[in-house]
């Protein structure tokens, strides 16, 4: 019965509850009303235990119908959850080359910001300005991310510095171009672009925000399990990933498995900013990445940096962040604490040896190493 | 001081590394603990030493009972451990690494270098240990660092000292002066725990012999007892010592030719100081050497995994000089690495993806970059079972198995296309006598198929067991190439840079007991 998969299921699935039981925690602290109850807690008990349970089940019921419950609800779920699940694909295939791959944002700053100037940019048919547009995304993230596996594999050059450096410049980039007449609409002063040809977006489903871009996604997850399972190419990465000393050995070449690894990394990021330009946002404007290229780096940790695990890790974070519009409507819990949820299921997750201490799961093998040290 | 282990149990979860020990280590004794890697003679040693915690049974000294829960107790008891990875400071001088840790100062915190110095003068004289106490650790030969951890120990006023695979780095003329030291401790009252792999060794050394096998002790013999049955007892089988080898009647043309190789390491040293020789196809060069003397560059220059800063490499005549590892594998070299889970496997992959790893690329394992599982499986169903790798699927996970298994992982891979060359380094370190006869076998298999065989070996036994000829390294040089019966003790004055004909006449005057038995063996 136990296998690693299932072991790290279960520490995964440990992690949310405990961040959730956090979560609890904070709700009650951070609710004036509720902490006032507990200032009188020895005299009478029953009134802080009833207001925190009210308050921390309000939020939650509130945060899980938001993401769940409904057509509707469900349907925002899946359109947060598209860029996630390709940004963090993209971090996952970098994982498994043995790569640090920070650089989700740039990349997905890159793509969007091709894919967005060919959408706006240019009258073409029906499907052919869609798929260009698409295509340009690809690119865009490819070169971004690329340029690190490049510089890595000739200069030896860390990763992980490459990438965070060229957020900046991405970023910056992006909103540079937005001030000048490349990307700015005509007729305005604030840094947004031109909207996106009708032709070069995503249909939508009707009545909701979920756009065929979330096909592309799971059509995307299945690449990427073929390229790691089935292909020399994926069979390079991940020997390259797990030991580049006996990679080289068994003559393959470490520096082209980094440079593929970025490649494939940054279009992965860069569809990602495509889906968020051509089938939600519409115009550029410089928050067009939001947080998703940061959070698609937990998605890829949460998802243990396998393509299935990360398709649900992104409906996971998906569903936080939908949830989380709806709890902070309904019951005043800022949304702030959906990113606290977040960030304390990624700490858990990276310390399993914790988790395991906490549910006393017994800890066989070492589990997936998901990156080295600056040495290594 | 007698030292007394009764019923000492240390269990890891399900296993039981050490299962009732029972021990006894008189004053004054040398006591060898022989097992296999693996048959739990360092988890032992470890329990006696601090560093783990015994789950039943005690340790008496004298009769008194000890507990020891750290090394600092273990050292305060009396007890002595020199480790088979020295734990020196390299650039601090004898005395600095003999004082470290027990630092004496006189006012303001001046460290009191006479007395250490003193120190070390005086113990290396009473137990005839000479060492320089002011010469740097880094710049003495490795015999030489090895009695300074002695000295360490002995400036704890250890009364049992614990030597752990002492003669690992050594060449026989410094194993040699080894034994001395010993006797020197035994005349002294130290009792000394010897332990080792090694048959040859035990019985020069040894006063008495307990033999563990999975974490049991056997039997405890005296030292008269022949080498195949301590083998015996060793492994639990009987076992072929000797490896069944005519001489190549194979013999081919000169395969591989290497002319003037020089090799500089990231340090900017001459790491292979123009190398030359020839290998014929059907035939095994062994080259001899303490480690650290170029062997690991020469082979990593041989296989394109450092680049050869100037000289020749032709295999069958094509100049590989400046070719990648893919161009020499597809040469048709066959690569055993010294260090197997550093460059051999990728601990993390399956054993059916890791009999693949260097052939991934060709058919039938895949086709137009889509790899093929089906044939993947079935080529590793067959290399299991011919190369009788134990394990419990061919999905298992390289790491879960034994060092034994693991290198006939690496071995099956690398036997499985026709060779025109094959480069063993190391082909058997850490592996268990039955591997080892396992291993031996395959290669001598392989050469007569008229391939020809660099092995490099730091194990002098090894050497001489399996080559045809010797090239004997120094400092990155190739002291002499000889044949196949020079005697031991010539082997062991080249491997400290003496020519040929010098090391024969030096031999010849100052016979080793290691080289006599050696020897008389054959």
């Amino acid at each position: 019965m136990s296998r690693p998969w299932v072991r790290e299921l279960v520490v995964s699935f440990a992690a949310v509850i405990l961040a959730l039981v956090v979560g609890a925690v904070l709700i009650i602290v951070s609710d004036a009303d509720v902490a006032a109850t507990w200032g009188y807690f020895f005299s009478y008990p029953p009134d802080a235990l009833q207001a925190s349970w009210t308050a921390v089940s309000d939020a939650y019921t509130s945060l899980f119908l938001g993401a769940l419950g409904g057509w509707k609800p469900i349907s925002e779920t899946l359109v947060q959850a598209t860029p996630l699940i390709c940004a963090g694909l993209g971090v996952s295939l970098a994982f498994r080359a043995g790569l640090f791959n920070i650089g989700a944002q740039g990349q997905l700053i890159a793509g969007a910001l091709c894919a967005g100037w060919v959408g706006f940019s240019f009258e073409l048919p029906v499907v052919v300005h869609l798929l260009l547009a698409l295509a340009a995304g690809l690119f865009g993230g490819a070169v971004w991310g690329g340029l690190v596996g490049l510089l890595k594999a000739r200069t030896g050059a860390h990763e992980v510095i490459l990438t965070i450096m060229l957020n900046y410049v991405a970023l910056y980039l992006l909103q540079w171009l937005l001030t000048t007449d490349v990307l700015q609409r005509p007729g305005r002063n604030d840094p947004i672009s031109p909207v996106v040809e009708q032709t070069a977006q995503f249909p939508n489903w009707p009545g909701t925000r979920l756009h065929l871009g979330f096909l592309v996604a799971l059509l995307a997850v299945a690449a990427v399990w073929w390229l790691l399972a089935r292909s020399t190419t994926g069979f390079q990465l991940r020997a390259v990933g797990a030991n580049p000393e006996a990679a080289r050995t068994a003559g393959m070449s470490v520096g082209r498995a980094y440079t593929i690894a970025m490649l494939a990394a940054g279009a992965l990021a860069g569809l990602a900013g495509a889906q968020q330009v051509l089938g939600t946002d519409y115009p550029l404007t410089d928050g067009i990445a939001g947080s998703v290229g940061f959070d698609s780096i937990t998605v890829a940790l949460l998802g243990r940096a396998s393509p299935i695990g990360t398709v649900v890790a992104g409906l996971v974070f998906g569903a936080l962040n939908a949830g989380g519009l709806q709890m902070q409507l309904q019951t005043q819990t800022p949304l702030t604490l959906t990113t606290v949820l977040q960030a304390t299921i990624v700490l858990f997750i990276a310390a399993p040896a914790l988790v395991r201490a906490v549910f006393r799961i017994r800890a066989e093998g070492t589990g997936t190493v998901l990156a080295k040290g600056w040495n290594a | 001081m007698k030292l007394e282990l009764r019923g000492l149990t240390k269990r890891f979860g399900s296993l039981v590394a050490n299962d009732h020990i029972d021990l006894t280590v008189e004053s004054g004794e040398i006591h060898c603990l022989l097992g296999e890697n693996g048959a739990g003679k360092s988890t032992l040693m470890n329990v006696l030493y601090g560093l783990l915690q015994p789950d039943e049974g005690s340790v008496l000294l004298d009769g008194e009972p000890l507990t020891c829960t750290s090394p600092g107790a273990a050292i305060a008891a009396g007890i002595g451990m020199v480790h088979q990875h020295f734990m020196l400071v390299p650039v601090f001088t004898v005395a600095e690494n003999v004082m470290l840790g027990r630092e004496r100062t006189r006012g303001l915190g001046v460290l009191d270098q006479r007395a250490a110095r003193t120190l070390v003068r005086e113990l290396s004289e009473r137990y005839g240990l000479a060492v320089d106490p002011d010469a740097r650790v880094e710049d003495i030969p490795v015999g030489v660092q090895q009695r300074v951890e002695i000295l360490k120990a002995l400036a704890n006023e250890a009364k049992v000292l614990i030597l752990d695979e002492p003669t690992a780095v050594l060449t026989p003329q410094e194993i040699d002066e080894l034994i001395e030291v010993m006797r020197a401790l035994k005349r002294n009252g130290t009792s000394v725990i010897f332990i080792t792999h090694k048959l040859k060794e035990v019985r020069a050394i040894a006063d008495r012999i307990t033999v563990i096998r999975r974490g049991k002790v056997v039997a405890t013999v005296a030292p008269d007892t022949s080498e195949s049955e301590l083998a015996e007892l060793m492994v639990g089988r009987p076992v072929q010592l000797q490896v069944d080898k005519r001489a190549g009647t194979n013999l081919g043309g000169a395969k591989l030719a290497v002319e003037g190789l020089d090799v500089v390491d990231p340090q900017g040293f001459l790491a292979v100081d123009g190398v030359s020789f020839e290998v014929r196809g059907g035939e095994i060069l062994g080259i001899a050497g303490v480690q650290g003397n170029g062997q690991t560059e020469l082979v990593e220059a041989l296989m394109g995994l450092t680049a050869a800063a100037s000289g020749s490499v032709k295999l069958g005549g094509r100049e590989l000089v400046g070719a990648g590892p893919r161009e020499h594998l597809e040469a048709g070299i066959g690569y055993i690495p010294e260090d197997r889970s550093h460059d051999g496997y990728v601990g993390t992959f399956s054993v059916a993806e890791n009999l693949i790893l260097d052939l991934h690329s060709r058919a039938p394992f895949s086709r137009n970059g889509t790899l093929s599982p089906a044939a993947i499986r079935a080529n590793a169903a067959q290399r299991v079972e011919e190369f009788d790798v134990r394990t419990q699927s061919v999905e298992t996970e390289v790491s879960a198995l034994s060092g034994g298994n693991q290198q006939k992982v690496v071995l099956a891979r690398e036997l499985s296309r026709p060779l025109e060359l094959l480069i063993a380094a190391q082909p058997t370190r850490g592996l268990d006598v039955g591997s080892i006869e396992f291993v031996h076998n395959r290669i001598v298999r392989e050469r007569d198929q008229g391939t020809a065989v660099l092995i490099v070996s730091t194990e002098l036994e090894e050497i001489v067991a399996l080559s045809d000829r010797i090239a004997v390294m120094y400092r990155g040089r190739i002291v002499g190439i000889v044949g196949p019966d020079t005697s031991w003790d010539q082997l062991g004055c080249m491997m400290a840079g003496i020519p040929p004909e010098e090391a024969a006449q030096q031999a010849e005057e100052n016979p080793t007991v290691l080289g006599a038995l050696e020897d008389a063996h054959e």
